[in-house]
């Protein structure tokens, strides 16, 4: 007699499932996911893992963390990432050092890929939540990561 | 109601009884038609704001307060739009097919004792008229998809001629059930009958099967998840309506609704008390039955959209499945276990 065994299971899987779907229903207006964009546009954080653009983070000293080391751009697998570097003298320590120029970053090729963030060995770069990008000229979305007059953070590669 | 006695009357003073008559016919016509529209309409929105809440999303809200002005924008677009037919189409069939589906969801809605006295066609085979009237839509469907003169469409029409013909037995059956508790398929009478009770009280056991029966079979009847194989959006594009655009295809897609809301009106009058309110509590002011009407009609919709968005489709060969080897076995048992009930009086009645 598994007929009427089989009706059973099939209206308790059924009452199983609109339960559920209830539960969905009823706290819908606390647990809604939808973001009302324009309206809540001062007090909405995208989520952590959101891949904006790529940035470089500077400290109060203007200093950032970038070695020049050009792992990034190597990874970059469509040339997002330009490094103009070149030798200059240490001040502190008077020896020859590379260091960079600056960080060209083409947001306009860029595809989120986040490989030069996982190459980069002195986390220099990381993604900035922002999502506004638009612009009214492409060459705006060609930008130059490291603030002017930026020096790398003393004895990071030691 | 005394507005439509006086109108009546007005009516009748005014020119020949023959002219008054077909005047009277047409304004009753209006009346409905203009229900039949806000209806579909707000059902359209319903669905969205409905499905929206299941999902954990809003919905539409933008359009008026609370999206309330959304599906009206909506019709506007799409009667604005450019009427397109294919070359290979059968161009008589093709425009003929929506007409035959949104006038036989009109004619049902005729039927329906919205209160005492707003009922617009009270028949004596009120139960088989609605039934019959509500098959014949499914030769639209059919129209619709074989004029098309697309393999989609095809299939998806002939889906909706296996699905109907299997389901409206169950449909038929389990209206039955109830029918051998009132006696009459009138539908004034079978409110009558509910005065000393809801039939769902009164049959008990036998009256809640028959009720689930309904409701699966008239989910199926209107061609909605999880039976909504005649239009299968991974499978069939649209389906039926693939080939439709603008107000032809708002046609198909209001009596979608309106079909969904004749099914649950169905279902208030026969297993509802249609509009009775609950222990008799506003007995003593008739109008209130529209409202008490609505609300459990709206009631059993909201119940057939939470099918819809709970359950995943069934297959072609699970829904015949479904319906010859479980729904109609278990209507048929079933029909003869009210039988027995009603000849050794186990009817509840107060």
């Amino acid at each position: 007699m598994s007929y009427f065994s089989d009706i059973y299971n099939a209206v308790k899987s059924l009452l199983t499932g609109m339960s559920v779907t209830g539960k969905y229903f009823l706290h819908s207006r606390k647990g809604a996911i939808t973001q009302q964009y324009p309206d809540n546009r001062d007090t909405l954080k995208m989520f952590e893992r959101f891949r904006g653009e790529v940035v470089m983070p500077h400290d109060e000293n203007n200093e950032h963390r970038c070695t020049g080391c050009q792992k990034c751009e190597l990874a970059c697998p469509n040339g997002s990432i330009e490094i103009i570097w070149d030798r200059q003298i240490d001040p502190t320590t008077g020896k020859k050092k590379k260091m960079i120029d600056q960080h060209i970053y083409h947001l306009g090729m860029c595809t989120m890929c986040s490989l030069c963030i996982e190459a980069c060995p002195t986390d220099a770069i990381k993604w900035a939540q922002n999502f506004e990008n638009s612009v009214y000229d492409r060459a705006y979305l060609t930008r130059v990561l490291n603030k002017p007059g930026s020096k790398v953070l003393p004895g990071l590669e030691d | 109601m005394n507005i439509t006695k006086n109108i009546h009357e007005w009516l009748f003073s005014l020119m020949p009884e023959a002219a008054a008559s077909i005047v009277e016919m047409v304004l009753i016509a209006v009346v409905y038609l203009i229900i039949f529209a806000v209806a579909g309409l707000y059902l359209v929105l319903l669905e969205r704001r409905v499905a929206a809440w299941f999902q954990l999303r809003l919905g539409p809200n933008r359009v008026g307060y609370q999206g309330l002005l959304q599906t009206m924008a909506d019709a506007l677009k799409l009667v604005s739009k450019e009427l397109t037919v294919t070359i290979k189409a059968d161009k008589f069939l093709y425009n003929l097919a929506p007409y035959f589906v949104i006038v036989t969801a009109l004619m049902a809605l005729s039927l329906f004792p919205f209160s005492e006295e707003f009922q617009a066609f009270d028949i004596n085979i009120g139960i088989f008229f609605l039934t019959s009237i509500s098959s014949i839509g499914v030769i639209g469907i059919l129209l619709a998809g074989w004029s098309s003169n697309n393999k989609f469409s095809l299939i998806g029409a002939m889906r909706s001629g296996v699905q109907t013909i299997s389901y409206e037995l169950s449909v038929g059956l389990s209206l039955l059930t109830m029918v051998v508790m009132t006696g009459s398929l009138q539908l004034s009478q079978i409110v009558e009958v509910q005065k000393s009770g809801w039939l769902i009280v009164q049959g008990h056991i036998p009256a809640i099967i028959a009720f689930c029966i309904y409701m699966i079979a008239g989910t199926a009847e209107t061609n909605r998840a999880p039976f909504d194989l005649v239009e299968a959006e991974s499978e069939l594009g649209a389906g039926f309506h693939t080939e439709y655009s603008g107000m032809k295809f708002a046609y198909f897609f209001l009596a979608e609704f309106i079909n969904m809301f004749i099914i649950a009106a169905i279902a208030t009058t026969v297993f509802f008390g249609a509009y009775l309110s609950p222990f008799g509590i506003t007995e003593s002011i008739p109008l209130l039955g529209v409202f008490w009407f609505l609300a459990k009609t709206l009631v059993l919709i909201f119940l057939m959209m939470w099918f819809r968005w709970t359950f995943p489709r069934l297959r072609i060969d699970q829904l015949l499945v479904l319906e010859w080897k479980y729904l109609l076995p278990l209507n048929l048992m079933n029909l003869v276990l009210m039988a027995l009930m009603v000849l050794l009086g186990l009817t509840i009645k107060f």
